[in-house]
C-alpha cells in the first residue's frame, strides 16, 4: 500500500471529469468550494450536523464534509450547481420557489439535494415520513412548513 | 485538522499488514474519524481506506439460520434490507433512529460500534480534564455537567456513556462479531465488545490495534423485537436513554427475554436479572412487568443530574417489552 499526504483524484462532477492536486485532508466540500469554485454547496458546521453541504455521491445523498476527496476518487458527483437543465430549474428547485420554502436561503442547496434524493428513495408516504427523512437537514429560519410543502408539490410534479 | 498520509488498502491481507503499524487507523464512512481529526481526538500519521474492499458489505443468510451482515454495509442499506427489517427489527428501527438519512448513507455497520462517548467535555475545542481524552488528567463531568451521563458501571475515573443505537440492538440479538488480525481470527460477542472504565477509560473495546471486524453475524431471527429511543427531540439526536428488546413468546408467554439499555453506561447494559424473571409472565401483565423491570435496576447509581435517567430507563424498557409483543413477524 502506498501513503501519500497528496495525491491526484479524478471525480465526474455534475458531469464533467475533473482532475485535481489536492492534500490527503481535503474534504470533498472544501475540494467542491475552494478547487471548484462550485460554492453553491454550503459549509454550515462542518461536523455532520447540518446538512448544509449535502451533494450526491454515485446517486446517493450525503454530507460532503464528511467524505475524504481521495476516497471519493472516480466517483460521480452532483451538485446544486448540476440540477438545472438546459436553463430550465429542476422541478424541486421550482417547487422550492413557488413555496416560499426559504428565508435566508443558506440550508436550501442542501434541503434541494436532500429532496431530489428523497424523492428517488420514495420515502414520501405521509407527512410524517418527509419529516423524518428530511430531518438531517436543519433550517435556522424554519421554513420547515414550506419546506414539507415544497416536497409534497414536487412529488405531484413528477407524478403528474 | 494535522496532515496524514492517506493509503488504499487493495485486499484485507494488505490491511491487517499495514493496519498494526504505528499510529494507523482505518477509515470506513468517515463519520466519526473525520471529527475526531477535527477535534484533535485522534492523530494518525496514516490513514488506511478500507472502502475499496470488495466482498465485505453484503448481506447473506447463513446455512442453519441467521444473517451476517459484512462490515462495510452501509447503515441504511442494513436497515431496509427486507431480511434485516422482517427478522430483525429492533435492529432496522435503531437504525433508522440513528443520525440522518445522508450520514446512514455513508456511516458503516462496522464502523458504528467504535463511535466515542458524546460527553461535551470529551468532544470539547479545548483541553479539559478529562481521563478518556487525556488519561490521568481527571474527570471533568464526575462534578459537572453530567445530565446525560451514566447510570450504570461508572467509576470515578469516567462517568460517560456510549451512544451507539445499533450496537444497543446488537447485544440484545447476541449477534457475534468476526474479525481479523495479523495474529489471526477472532469471534467476539457483542456484549464483550465495549468495556467498562475501569483504571483506564481510554481503552474503549476489546480489539487489539491492526484488528479489524468483517463481519457481523446474527443468530435465528427475532421477530418480536423492537427500539424505543427516548431523547429530547423527535429525529437526529442521539438517546438519552434507549431500550432494545427481543422476545420469545409461546402464545403471549414469554418464553425468553432479552433486553439492552443504551446510553446508560459506557456499553450496552443488559438486564440480566430480569429477562430470568420474564420468563412465563404474560406479555399483556403490565404490572408484572414493570414489577420485574423495577426490580432489576439494584445496581443502578446516579450522578447529581442522572437521577431522572433511572426513572426514564425503567420506563423505556417497560414500554420496549410491551412494544416488542405486539410486534408481528
Ligand atoms: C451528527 C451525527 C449524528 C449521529 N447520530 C447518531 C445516533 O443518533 N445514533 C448512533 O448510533 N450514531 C449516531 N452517529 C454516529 C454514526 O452512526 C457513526 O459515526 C458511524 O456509524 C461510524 O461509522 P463509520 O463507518 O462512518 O466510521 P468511521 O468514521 O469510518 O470509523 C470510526 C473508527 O472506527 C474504526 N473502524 C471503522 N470500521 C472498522 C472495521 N470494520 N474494523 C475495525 N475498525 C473499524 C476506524 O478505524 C475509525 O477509527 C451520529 C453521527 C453524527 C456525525
Ligand atoms: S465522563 Fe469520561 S469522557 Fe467525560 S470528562 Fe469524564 S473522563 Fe472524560
Ligand atoms: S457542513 Fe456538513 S453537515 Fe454541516
Ligand atoms: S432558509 Fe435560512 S437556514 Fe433555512
Amino acid at each position: 500500500m502506498e501513503f501519500r499526504q497528496h495525491l491526484t483524484v479524478v471525480l465526474r462532477i455534475n458531469g464533467l471529469d475533473r482532475q485535481m492536486r489536492v492534500d490527503a485532508r481535503t474534504t470533498l466540500l472544501d475540494l467542491l468550494r475552494e478547487h471548484l469554485a462550485l460554492t453553491g454547496t454550503k459549509k454550515g458546521c462542518n461536523f455532520g450536523e447540518c446538512g448544509a453541504c449535502t451533494v450526491h455521491l454515485n446517486g446517493r445523498r450525503v454530507n460532503s464534509c464528511l467524505v475524504l476527496a481521495a476516497s471519493a476518487d472516480g466517483a460521480e458527483v452532483t451538485t446544486i450547481e448540476g440540477l438545472a437543465a438546459a436553463g430550465k430549474l429542476h422541478p424541486v428547485q421550482q417547487a422550492f420557489i413557488d413555496h416560499d420554502a426559504f428565508q435566508c436561503g443558506f440550508c436550501t442547496p442542501g434541503q434541494v439535494m436532500s429532496t431530489v434524493a428523497l424523492i428517488r428513495e420514495g420515502h414520501t408516504r405521509s407527512e410524517a415520513e418527509i419529516r423524518e427523512w428530511m430531518s438531517g437537514n436543519l433550517c435556522r429560519c424554519s421554513s420547515y412548513p414550506q419546506i414539507v410543502a415544497a416536497v409534497e408539490a414536487a412529488i405531484r410534479v413528477k407524478e403528474g | 485538522m494535522d496532515s496524514f498520509a492517506y493509503g488504499r488498502a487493495s485486499g484485507i491481507e494488505d490491511a491487517l499488514a499495514e493496519g498494526s503499524g504505528p499510529n494507523t487507523v482505518f477509515l470506513a464512512g468517515g463519520t466519526e474519524l473525520l471529527n475526531w481529526l477535527r477535534l484533535g481526538i485522534a492523530k494518525p500519521e496514516r490513514v488506511i481506506d478500507l472502502t475499496q474492499l470488495t466482498g465485505l458489505a453484503e448481506i447473506a443468510r447463513l446455512p442453519g439460520g441467521g444473517l451476517r451482515i459484512g462490515a462495510l454495509a452501509r447503515l441504511n442499506d442494513v436497515a431496509l434490507n427486507d431480511d434485516v427489517a422482517r427478522g430483525y427489527p429492533v435492529l432496522s428501527q435503531a437504525i433508522l433512529k440513528s443520525a440522518s438519512a445522508q450520514l446512514r448513507n455513508l456511516a458503516t455497520i462496522g464502523g458504528n460500534p467504535f463511535q466515542k462517548t458524546r460527553c461535551g467535555y470529551f468532544r470539547a475545542e479545548e483541553a479539559l480534564p478529562c481521563n478518556k481524552r487525556n488519561p490521568g488528567s481527571g474527570c471533568s463531568a464526575l462534578n459537572g455537567i453530567n445530565d446525560r451521563h451514566a447510570i450504570f458501571g461508572w467509576n470515578e475515573s469516567c462517568v460517560a456513556t456510549q451512544p451507539s443505537d445499533p450496537a444497543t440492538a446488537l447485544v440484545a440479538l447476541d449477534a457475534i462479531f468476526v474479525t481479523v488480525h495479523r495474529e489471526g481470527e477472532r469471534r467476539i460477542e457483542a456484549t464483550d465488545f465495549h468495556i467498562l472504565p475501569g483504571d483506564t477509560p481510554h481503552i474503549e473495546n476489546a480489539l487489539r490495534h491492526g484488528e479489524l471486524i468483517v463481519g457481523i453475524e446474527l443468530p435465528a431471527a427475532a421477530p418480536h423485537s423492537a427500539y424505543l429511543k427516548l431523547r429530547e427531540r423527535e429525529s437526529y439526536e442521539y438517546a438519552v436513554v434507549s431500550a432494545a428488546v427481543a422476545l420469545d413468546l409461546e402464545g403471549e408467554r414469554i418464553s425468553r427475554a432479552r433486553i439492552a439499555l443504551g446510553s446508560v453506561a459506557l456499553k450496552p447494559w443488559r438486564l440480566t436479572e430480569a429477562e430470568h424473571s420474564l420468563v412465563g409472565v404474560s406479555a399483556n401483565d403490565n404490572a408484572a412487568i414493570r414489577k420485574i423491570i423495577e426490580g432489576s435496576f439494584g445496581e443502578a447509581k446516579a450522578l447529581t443530574h442522572s437521577a431522572y435517567k433511572i426513572t426514564l430507563a425503567k420506563n423505556a424498557a417497560v414500554r420496549a417489552v410491551r412494544l416488542a409483543a405486539r410486534a408481528s413477524p
